[in-house]
């Protein structure tokens, strides 16, 4: 294990959790601002516990998988999940679709509670708390799985998970302080940033896994990551005169 | 819609957004798969997948910026 991989891990692991953080925190703070934090805090407490109880079931399996079969595995959904994020991330850059708001979103999710309590007032603490429990489970299932692919094929688990807890813990503690949607987190750039590490990991992963031998090891990565980064920001180029001429 | 069966529909949501993005992703995979065993320990398979990743999500958003 060299450092250049651990830095990329713990990076990838801790700016992927932020956004997935703020994000779950969004749900939690327009469930609490429209029924208290009593439905909001049990309904993402449920939704914690829930994620530990499947990271210690499935945490335990992952050393009886072949190496190479985790590797190819990882590197697919890797490489699924990153591209995925990289698309997104070039189109809104380029200005194809809209960014996302955390405001907005908020707006949305408190708009849809005051909704469903004109429909349902008996059932509104249950519904909300749900709310806030899908929004953790969900995020927190990223966080989860990106911790675990970034780190379960080098030893990297504790570190990646650090670096995860950290963006957690970070993003909480700035939610409560303020009360309000962290908006002013430069999501896109996380989402960019975190989309061509991801990629670059899984390009890595699935190939370590079909036995390439990468020029360079584990220094690979790097070379990847600064491939890709080069190729999405082309990407936002040829995307905005592409939207320019059509728009024209 | 059940809730179990949102939660597979969001769970596959993680992965994939774009359907012919994630297709073209797996076409690739299958290509490198292929040349990793027609020619195993040689870089084919790892040119196969970077060099395709790559020409599949440019291409995906050109096309998606021109919709």
């Amino acid at each position: 294990m060299i450092w250049t991989t651990a830095a990329t891990a713990v990076s990838a692991a801790f700016l992927s959790s932020l956004v997935e953080a703020v994000e779950a925190l969004t749900i939690v703070l327009a469930v609490a601002s429209v029924r208290g934090w009593r439905p909001a805090g049990l309904g993402a407490a449920a939704g914690l516990a829930l994620l530990a109880l499947i990271v210690l079931v499935l945490g335990p399996l992952l050393d009886r998988i072949p190496l190479y079969l985790l590797q190819i595995v990882i590197g697919v959904l890797l490489l699924l999940f990153g591209m995925r994020w990289l698309r997104k991330a070039i189109l809104r850059a380029a200005g194809v679709i809209p960014l996302h708001d955390e405001m907005l979103a908020f707006a949305h999710e408190t708009e849809e509670l005051h909704e469903q309590a004109r429909r349902h007032e008996r059932r509104l603490d249950w519904l909300a708390g749900t709310a806030a429990f899908k929004a953790v489970v969900l995020e927190g299932l990223e966080v989860v799985f990106i911790v675990i692919a970034v780190g379960a094929g080098r030893g990297l688990m504790l570190p990646a998970s650090l670096g995860a807890l950290a963006a957690c813990l970070l993003t909480c503690g700035a939610g409560l302080a303020i009360h309000r949607p962290l908006a002013r987190v430069p999501e896109n750039t996380l989402k960019f940033a975190v989309g061509v590490m991801l990629s670059a990991f899984g390009v890595f992963w699935l190939g370590e896994g079909l036995g390439v031998p990468w020029p360079g090891g584990d220094l690979a990565i790097l070379l990847f990551v600064a491939i890709f980064l080069i190729v999405a920001l082309t990407a936002v180029a040829a995307a905005r005169r592409s939207a320019a001429q059509v728009t024209r | 819609m059940s809730a179990p069966m949102e939660l597979l529909r969001e769970l596959a949501g993680l992965f994939v957004d774009d359907g012919a993005l994630a297709l073209a992703l797996i076409a690739v995979i299958a290509v490198a798969v292929a040349a990793a065993a027609i020619m195993p320990g040689t870089l084919a398979a790892g040119i196969v997948l970077l060099g395709g990743s790559i020409g599949v999500l440019l291409a995906n958003v050109t096309m998606a910026a021109r919709r």
